[in-house]
């Protein structure tokens, strides 16, 4: 029960890190029909310029430039570059993304090698915060859900009570009419990329200290951050969350318990053969949970658009 | 992108199928590979020339699917590498169970496994096209990239399968242990790869799957399923990509987990792109192109990967035809007979451009050495000057180069524009 507990908690934290780049992601996707592929790497920006500003100053101020500049990094992308690919349609826009995901990439590795970077949690929260049968857990985590909580709770709120919200949710809608009632839609569009891939870099300066900032890092996280938003339903973001929650926790669990296949098929009765290494089905019997872990979001993305083709809260048919 | 695939969906209706003036630039090009090894005998070249070979086809299969279809995968590594890893099971059949099959033979049976996945997982995948259709493909080869470590029966772990080409029925009294015989072999199913790929587009459902690709709403009008047009284009390419698997099988006898994950479907996407996805030849360029860029600059210099990224991201914002976009762009002016306006301006630009480009190399080079090199290791040399990388001067002088021939650059550039616009215009000097 306690152990548990504790997957339930280290679960959470997974799963909302993954929604803070899914809700960036969806808000996008929904406003100007473009699929990000880059996202990941506006995340590995920011664990970056974290650690850089880090090493000067120390982890609390990294924690706020970072997302902001990674956020006009972003805004400025959008403007010459996204929009300039535009006029081409959408795939064009994902080829674009694409290419400045592999760029970013080379650009990091150009400045700072591909090796790990020693970015670590700060003093003040390196310390376990309670413990749960004696699993402790880190203050820093706890950290990580406040200020994921906090950011959720922030675009809520700016999405559906202040009055920028409800421009973007019109133009979510009818980018033409709110052009035409007066509203700079080419801003906000520009604003809410800027926004968007802030919250990716936010989510990368605190992920980076836990996941490691390595240049691999946005591509270990990219897929999974895709295939999380078309389980949850492209465009919807309550289905962004739902996703990263489901995600997280599978993912959490299937690690932490290990479970055989060879306990599952001798239950239902089946007797393993002499030789299993010559066998031809000595994958299936050797076979453990936490090694098909990670394929798991791969194969309920499968399910789910086999099943339920417009995902678990998307509206329309994808 | 639109532009350049309209050109070639509005290719003249009328003419026949084979006539004889296009069989000529097929006739030339099977001469021309026939004769390569008589120029290039090294096994060093005939493994790059094999490499191109295989981009070419998987590359051209892939063009099916984004240049014909309007479909962007980012999981099409996943058919070419099921379709090899197939291809070396048989192989290694051939060599231990006996089992009768020739060598020239064993890319039918790549093709044909990896054309049994593309029906299953086209079955859900080719739905929609667009962005779905790329999430989904990128989540499909993620899947089966994953499940290639943990399927060691198949997949062989991490280490990959290996075979032996060498151990089927000789064919003509060739058993394929020499590199060139394999270069004939590789070459001779290119021919045939290419020449039924290009069929494949003249036929109506080739045609239909432009119209796809252009408005499937008014495909859907006419009577035709987009979904079902989407799947069959799927299903023809995840043959040819998986022809290329049993090619790379047969030619480097081993596969691993590389050949289907992630970074394979990417790069087989920017070669693709910068070749030019609206004409069949385009990727057949980028092939080219990106292999011998990938030799030549991979032996110069370590930051290759970024210079070839911010080539396809400015290929991608400027020139979205890609290389064959850029060549048919002088269609026209040749039609018009004013070609030779082109070529004074083009000299005339080309000396600053190239030395802007290599200056802007040189400051990349320089701050890239100066970052990384180990302990006191200052000396570096670059296209054949030894200096000092840590020292402000070469830094200094290759900004101050790049910055003069930037600024030359943008003084010709008008007049590139007016000789331009005058190659273009039909009738007398305006």
């Amino acid at each position: 029960m306690a152990l548990f507990l504790v997957n339930i908690l280290d679960g959470l934290v997974t799963g909302l890190l993954l929604f803070m780049l899914c809700s960036g992601l969806t808000l996008i996707f929904s406003m100007m029909g473009v699929l990000n592929f880059a996202h990941a790497s506006f995340y590995m920006l920011g664990a970056y310029f974290a650690y850089q500003i880090s090493t000067i100053t120390g982890f609390w101020l990294g924690l706020l430039v970072a997302p902001v500049i990674v956020g006009v990094f972003g805004a400025l992308i959008e403007r010459y570059g996204l929009r300039r690919v535009h006029k081409y349609g959408h795939v064009p826009e994902l080829i674009f993304t694409f290419g400045l995901a592999l760029l970013i990439e080379e650009v990091i590795q150009f400045f700072w090698g591909k090796s790990q970077m020693a970015y670590s949690e700060p003093e003040a929260l390196n310390f376990a915060a309670f413990a749960i049968a004696g699993n402790s857990f880190p203050a820093y985590k706890v950290f990580m859900i406040f200020v994921a909580m906090g950011l959720f709770l922030t675009l809520l709120y700016i999405l559906t009570k202040t009055r920028i919200g409800m421009t973007i949710q019109a133009a979510l809608s009818y980018p033409e009419t709110v052009q035409n009632l007066g509203h700079n839609v080419p801003l906000v569009f520009m604003g809410v990329f800027g926004v968007g891939t802030a919250m990716a870099g936010l989510a990368g300066v605190i992920a980076g200290p836990v996941l490691g900032t390595f240049p691999g890092m946005a591509v270990q996280l990219g897929s999974i951050v895709f295939v999380t938003i078309v389980i949850g339903g492209l465009g919807s973001l309550w289905g962004a969350l739902v996703a990263s929650l489901i995600i997280g926790w599978l993912q959490t669990f299937a690690a932490a318990y290990n479970v055989a296949m060879e306990d599952i098929l001798t239950f239902f009765g089946f007797t393993k053969p002499e030789n299993i290494w010559d066998h031809p089905l000595q994958d299936l019997w050797t076979l453990t949970l936490p090694q098909i872990g990670p394929i798991l979001p791969y194969l309920l993305m499968v399910f789910v658009l086999v099943l339920r083709p417009q995902g678990l809260m998307g509206k329309r048919e994808t | 992108m639109n532009t350049a695939s309209k050109t070639q969906a509005v290719s003249n209706p009328n003419r026949r199928l084979i006539s004889l003036s296009s069989l000529l630039p097929w006739a030339f090009a099977a001469l021309f590979l026939l004769c390569l090894p008589l120029v290039f005998q090294s096994s060093a070249a005939l493994t790059i020339m094999n490499q191109m070979a295989i981009t070419i086809v998987f590359a051209l299969s892939y063009n099916m699917l984004l240049g014909q279809g309007g479909m962007l995968s980012f999981g099409h590594a996943v058919y070419m590498g099921l379709g090899g890893f197939f291809a070396m099971h048989v192989m290694n059949m051939v060599e231990y169970d006996g089992l009768w099959l020739p060598l020239p033979l064993l890319p039918v049976v790549g093709g044909l496994f990896g054309m049994t996945f593309a029906f299953l997982i086209g079955s859900f995948s080719t739905r929609r096209a667009g962005t779905v259709f790329a999430m989904i493909s990128l989540g499909v080869g993620e899947l089966i990239a994953a499940c290639s470590i943990i399927i060691v029966v198949f997949f062989g772990g991490e280490e990959g399968i290996s075979g032996d080409r060498t151990m089927g029925p000789e064919v003509l009294g060739y058993d394929f242990a020499a590199q060139s015989e394999v270069y004939y072999l590789t070459v001779i199913w290119l021919l045939v790869a290419t020449v039924l790929m290009y069929l494949f587009s003249r036929t109506p459902i080739g045609r239909i799957a432009n119209a796809v690709r252009d408005n499937e709403e008014r495909a859907e009008f006419l009577g035709y399923s987009q979904r079902h047009v989407r799947w069959m284009s799927f299903i023809a390419s995840g043959f040819f990509a998986g022809v290329a698997g049993s090619l790379f099988a047969i030619n480097f006898e081993i596969l691993t987990e590389e050949n289907l994950n992630l970074a394979t479907s990417g790069s087989i996407l920017l070669i693709t792109f910068l070749g030019g996805v609206g004409f069949f030849v385009g990727p057949i360029i980028g092939a080219i192109v990106f292999t011998l860029l990938q030799t030549v600059l991979g032996l110069y210099t370590e930051i290759w990967a970024l210079y070839l990224g911010i080539l396809f991201v400015s290929c991608v914002m400027f020139f979205p035809g890609g290389f064959a976009g850029i060549i048919a762009m002088h269609r026209r002016p040749l039609a018009l007979g004013k070609l030779n306006l082109l070529v004074g301006p083009y000299l005339k630009v080309a000396i600053p451009a190239i030395t802007s480009v290599l200056s802007l190399a040189a400051v990349l080079e320089i701050s890239f050495h100066k970052r990384h090199s180990f302990g006191d290791d200052h000396e570096m040399s670059l296209y054949g000057i030894t200096f000092d990388s840590h020292g402000y001067q070469a830094l200094g002088f290759a900004i101050v180069i790049a910055a003069i021939s930037l600024f030359l650059v943008s003084r010709i550039l008008p007049s590139i524009k007016a000789a331009w616009d005058e190659a273009n215009h039909a009738g007398d000097a305006q």
